[in-house]
């Protein structure tokens, strides 16, 4: 099997679920898939999905890799109110674009950093250690934006939520190209075989040699970078940084779109591109409510529903379970193997 | 000394030393009126986080009692305003639906051998989707019995009032203490959260004791909901949003160890109460804004969770160094 | 053998079997205990010792066999339910809660309740009154965990015993305590013997066997060796049924003479690390293959670690040619070329879910950094290439290394080590759980490697092996480097009398 196809099939269930919810949808509107162009922008309910699932598509990135080493972040949330509240504090000081986004981004490194220095230093259980930022970080948040909603007309940065390039909507830019350059550098490097070693069997892969601290803080690192992309987004979108509701339970999203993307929360093999696709569905749901004139928060209902659905599909329990039927099969692989030369 | 017992001192030296920081500050802080505030302000997160406590003890955790805290608010108002019950009956059939939602998580846990953390986002999911489901919109309580409950306080030397949820939530936490270390199951709880193989070797029933668990914690969410409707006289769907995380963190500023297998429900009461007095600090204050509850409390966790680790660590080295076997 | 009980057998074991997919992991034993009586269980790993004893307790189905206690054939269904029958179990790592009280772990499940709430007073005043019968004068209350792991060991006996009180099973009760635990874990079951309970005791530490056990049984790759009363045989005898040549085997050559003449490369000075293994003096030269020889718990694995890096050492120093290196972490170690393939493979070695493919290449690209890919092509030419020469049987080199068999899991962990070019490589137990075939043909790779240049340190319990491959032997017993043959004297006999030899101090 080449390698194209065994991606395809990786995919394959997160792509057909997809299909299925968009095709639910348009059922019922058929008007759905209509996109026009108006002053050089596409617009119609797909680009909507694409944009409006851009911060947990961009926060799904960063926990894809997480989970893969059998961590979690729980801090991601938190993270995009501090780095939105960073972007809308340093534009309203009066410093350029530049220097806001650097100052954002950086915030966003400084607490993967933490978080990566209590899991692999400290060796803290990874959903212990990122609760610390989980519900310190609005509180930081609040601080840098003093509890008001911190508005900013800045157009530069604004850019970043409402602007678009080549018709599409810049989240949706970013969010694409993150996705890709992010699951460029780990397929085209060796990161990616290292951190799923890492999240398969620690000790085995720290006695190959590899520097599973160093990777361990990587990880978190590159989650919070996503954060903090998510946030200034998130802040652009709403021309103002709101330490309270910024990314508030998006972590959760973020959880579930990797869950979703056919990633195991025990670690190992994990696939970028399904949690992006991850994303999307669970933002497709969301439209798809909203289009049917169901109060959005019906929306958690389908969510919950979603994980059960998993849980039982993804249970050790039943796959041992589906193991004992398809056991005398594997044994006889087994022999088969030993016998023959 | 025993070294289980340092967290839980290390809180109640915490509790005594913030508090005499707000009396030599503001001396009217050693009041019992303030301490009765400080029952009846967070009567509803006392008694999530007994539940929670629990939870944790034994290994897991529980995301979903904010959601079912707001489910019950809703669930109890719409009820009210609509069938004409009394509000007692209304009480038993919440308490039921809340242990038996509870319950329900826990099994799915046990025979799923999912984690926690994942079932109980879906509970926390559905049951904040349940509330939305019954009512968007606040819904106000008005009836007698509410009044008369609300009105009804014991008044303490020096003019506290205890009113009655306050005192509730001291009657959860001394029955919760009860349960903990005076019952088989209490024992059983610590047990599963030592490890759950060993707890299995040695008879523990652990499916019967993880569903207990967590329908414990859905009862006292249930009740806590009961208790916010009385505090708030309204049922509201977006009401408590992370107040699971407020639990989480009283339980583990009171000494409980995180990863599971010790802790105290005295310890939680003193966690409840050290983030209660931050918050009152900051209303003395004035100058002071809400966030820096936030602030402090993560600091607090940090502290607890690596004076835990290193307490972990310690002991774990002074058994390596009488072990190092292959 | 089959020696014939005076007084009826407390428990009786005829021809339990037990099968695993690929392996008998136990063949007919037949086993006896009496009541009254100390029964050492002897072997090594994989000898079938557990195994036995997870049949006696339940934990696992025997496919054939009875078991009779007190006459009366039992079919326990578990731990617990063995427990009702009267089999208690100990076991090494103690099964106890350590964040329980001892009183609770005492009496879990059985605590003494006044209306419905437990008495804390009534269990503390009974955890005292149990825990004085066995010499321990400490406060119920406290946590189990702030006790040494002597007391826990202890606790765990009292719990066993309150629970079931007719057989007491110890795995390895001794193997973290220091000699004065021992002395009281010693008095302790001598006065449980005295009581009537019969105690199986397993252990590799031969003085400790002889001081206690009233008969020996000796099992070896699921067979049983023989059942001997302990007074009427030595250490040498016991140690060449734990691993001497058996009975068919024709006598082998002794070791390879032609010792590698040129200067050692590798030199490690006064190594070790304190409670893993004593300091010890090593060089390797090159193209040498040097054997080590020992009782399984004796140090030979933790010298193995300690060399490796994964257990970092606190004396000595390490020096490849001339040149004194870190030798801190595995990264150290493999940085100046150093492999190794661990004797667990399932936990430290392979990579379960990864394929083949990646799992051969996994040393080498994190000596490389990974920054710097092996590039997709030269990955799979390696992969080929190591499969077609170690003669790995797998569908293809993308299947998930978990799906292959034992023998060719090992054969994938050499391949990692080898692809990363090694001047150095160290196997804790090579051929252990894997068939015959594969056996011969890891042997012969050993040969192969060492007659291209490369060193080995190889840890062994098949005496024959060694001899037939080592340039020397060195003998580890209780952590310690206690003897090193050379040449002609590289001999199963040797072997088995330097690590039979009685416990004398230490000595390098």
């Amino acid at each position: 099997m080449s390698g194209t196809a065994r991606f395809l099939r990786r995919i394959a269930p997160q792509l057909i679920t997809l299909a299925f919810v968009l095709a639910l949808i348009s059922v019922m509107f058929p008007g759905f898939f209509n996109i026009s162009i108006a002053n050089g922008r596409l617009y119609g309910s797909p680009i909507d999905i694409l944009n409006r699932g851009a911060p947990v598509a961009l926060l799904a990135i960063g926990m894809t890799l997480v989970i893969a080493t059998r961590g979690i972040d729980l801090s991601v949330g938190a993270v995009m109110a501090i780095c939105g509240a960073v972007s809308a504090w340093g534009i309203t000081q009066g410093y350029d674009l530049g220097s806001t986004l650097l100052m954002a981004v950086v915030a966003g490194l400084v607490c993967g950093l933490w978080n990566g220095i209590l899991v692999s230093f400290l060796g803290i259980q990874p959903i212990v250690a990122t609760l610390i930022l989980m519900v310190a970080g609005r509180g930081i948040a609040q601080l840098i934006t003093e509890g008001a909603i911190l508005t900013f007309n800045d157009p530069n940065l604004i850019f970043f939520g409402s602007g678009s390039l080549f018709t599409l909507p810049m989240p949706v830019v970013i969010w694409i190209v993150t996705g890709l350059l992010i699951t460029w550098i780990v397929r085209r490097t060796a990161l990616g075989m290292l951190i799923e070693s890492v999240g398969i069997n620690l000790r085995a892969s720290t006695l190959a040699g590899i520097n599973s601290r160093v990777l361990l803080i990587a990880v978190y690192v590159t989650s919070g970078f996503c954060a903090a992309l998510a946030g200034i987004i998130a802040a652009a979108d709403i021309r103002g940084a709101d330490a309270n509701n910024a990314g508030l339970w998006l972590e959760l999203d973020a959880i579930l779109a990797v869950v979703i993307g056919g990633t195991s929360l025990l670690g190992g093999r994990f696939s970028l591109i399904a949690s992006l696709i991850g994303a999307m569905i669970i933002q497709a749901v969301n439209t798809g409510i909203l289009l049917s004139g169901f109060p959005p928060e019906f929306n958690l209902v389908i969510k919950a529903a979603i994980i059960l659905i998993i849980l039982v599909v993804q249970s050790p329990a039943l796959r041992t379970g589906m193991a004992f039927f398809r056991k005398p099969r594997q044994t006889d692989v087994a022999k088969k193997e030993t016998v023959t030369q | 000394m025993n070294s289980r017992f340092l967290p839980l001192l290390a809180t109640v030296a915490i509790f005594i030393l913030a508090y005499a920081v707000c009396y030599a500050q503001f001396p009217a802080m050693l009041s019992t009126r303030v301490i009765g505030n400080l029952f009846t302000d967070n009567a509803f997160l006392g008694i999530i986080a007994v539940g929670m406590t629990f939870v944790i003890i034994s290994g897991g955790i529980d995301l979903s009692v904010g959601s079912v805290i707001a489910f019950s608010g809703v669930f109890i108002s719409v009820m009210l305003r609509d069938t004409g019950l009394h509000p007692i009956p209304v009480f038993a059939v919440l308490l039921l639906i809340t242990t038996l939602f509870g319950a329900a998580m826990g099994a799915t846990i046990h025979f799923l051998e999912m984690p926690a953390f994942i079932v109980t986002l879906a509970g926390m999911f559905l049951a904040r989707g349940m509330a939305y489901v019954l009512s968007i919109d606040s819904v106000p309580i008005t009836h007698d019995f509410y009044s008369a409950i609300q009105s009804f306080y014991w008044l303490m030397p020096g003019k506290g009032r205890l009113t009655f949820i306050g005192g509730l939530m001291l009657v959860v936490f001394i029955a919760g203490m009860l349960v903990a270390h005076r019952t088989r199951f209490g024992t059983n709880v610590y047990a599963l959260g030592g490890g759950t193989h060993t707890a299995q070797l040695m008879g523990v029933p652990v499916a019967r004791t993880t569903i207990a668990i967590y329908a414990l914690s859905g009862f006292l969410a249930g009740l806590s909901g009961i208790v916010f409707s009385i505090y708030t006289s309204a049922g509201y769907s977006l009401a408590t949003v992370g107040v699971e995380l407020d639990a989480i963190a009283a339980v583990v500023i009171g000494g409980t160890l995180l990863t599971g297998g010790s802790g105290f429900i005295a310890g939680t009461l003193i966690g409840v109460l050290i983030m209660g007095l931050i918050q009152i600090y900051i209303i003395f204050d004035g100058t002071l804004s809400s966030w820096w509850t936030k602030i402090v409390v993560g600091m607090l966790l940090f502290a607890f969770i690596v004076l835990q680790k290193g307490l972990v660590w310690f002991t774990g080295r002074n058994r390596a160094s009488a072990a190092g076997t292959s | 053998m089959s020696e014939v009980a005076n007084s009826r057998p407390l428990l009786r074991a005829t021809g339990v079997t037990k099968i695993f997919p690929g392996t008998v992991a136990l063949d007919h034993v037949d086993f006896t205990l009496q009541p009254a009586e100390v029964h050492a269980l002897l072997g090594e790993n994989g000898a079938g010792k557990s195994t036995l004893i997870k049949c006696l307790t339940g934990a696992y189905r025997r496919d054939d066999g009875d078991i009779l206690l007190n006459g009366e054939p039992v079919d326990p269904r578990g731990t617990l339910d063995a427990q009702s029958y009267g089999i208690g179990t100990v076991y090494q790592e103690v099964n106890l809660l350590p964040n329980l009280s001892v009183a609770e772990n005492l009496f879990l499940g059985h605590q003494p309740t006044r209306f419905g709430m437990i008495s804390g007073r009534e269990m503390t005043r009974r955890a005292r009154e149990t825990l004085s019968q066995y010499g321990l004068d400490i406060d119920p209350a406290r946590s189990l965990g702030d006790f040494s792991v002597a007391v826990q060991q202890v606790i765990a006996i009292a719990r066993a015993v309150n629970l079931s009180g007719k057989v007491l099973i110890l795995d390895e009760p001794t193997a973290s305590l220091d000699s004065g635990e021992v002395k009281m874990l010693f008095d302790i079951i001598r006065s449980l013997r005295d009581r009537g309970i019969g105690i199986i005791f397993i252990s590799h530490f031969l003085d400790q066997v002889f001081e206690i056990s009233d008969r020996v049984t000796v099992l070896r790759n699921g067979r049983l060796i023989g059942t001997e009363d302990a007074a009427n045989i030595d250490r040498v005898q016991l140690v060449n049924m734990m691993l001497g040549r058996e009975l068919e085997h024709e006598t082998r050559e002794t070791g390879k003479t032609d010792l590698a003449p040129g200067a050692p490369w590798l030199e490690f000075d006064d190594f070790g690390k304190k409670g893993r293994i004593a300091p010890f003096d090593l060089k390797i030269r090159p193209g040498e293959v040097v054997g080590m020889a020992g009782l399984l718990g004796s140090g030979r694995t933790e010298t193995a670690e300690t060399l490796f890096g994964a257990v970092t050492h606190d004396s000595g120093t390490a020096r490849s040619r001339g040149e004194e290196i870190e030798l801190r972490s595995p990264r150290d170690a493999v940085a100046a070329g150093f492999g190794f393939c661990p004797e667990d493979r399932k936990i430290d070695g392979i990579i379960a879910d990864l394929s083949v493919r990646e799992n051969i290449i996994l040393a080498l690209q994190a000596r490389i950094g990974w920054a710097r890919p092996v590039p997709r092509r030269r990955q799979a030419e390696m992969a080929e290439d190591f499969i077609r020469r170690l003669d790995i049987r797998t569908s293809d080199a993308e299947k998930p290394v978990g799906l292959l068999s034992g023998g060719n899991q090992q054969k994938v962990l050499l391949a990692r080590w080898l692809a990363t070019n090694p001047k150095f490589l160290i196997l804790d137990e090579p051929t252990r759980g894997i068939d015959v075939g594969a056996h011969a043909e890891i042997i012969h790779l050993i040969e192969e490697l060492c007659a291209e240049g490369m060193s080995l340190l190889v840890i062994s319990s098949e005496l024959d092996e060694l001899v037939a491959y080592s340039h020397r032997v060195i003998v580890v017993r209780d952590r310690h480097h206690v003897a090193e043959l050379v040449g002609a004297d590289i001999t199963t006999d040797n072997m088995v009398d330097a690590i039979a030899s009685a416990h004398n101090g230490s000595a390098t």
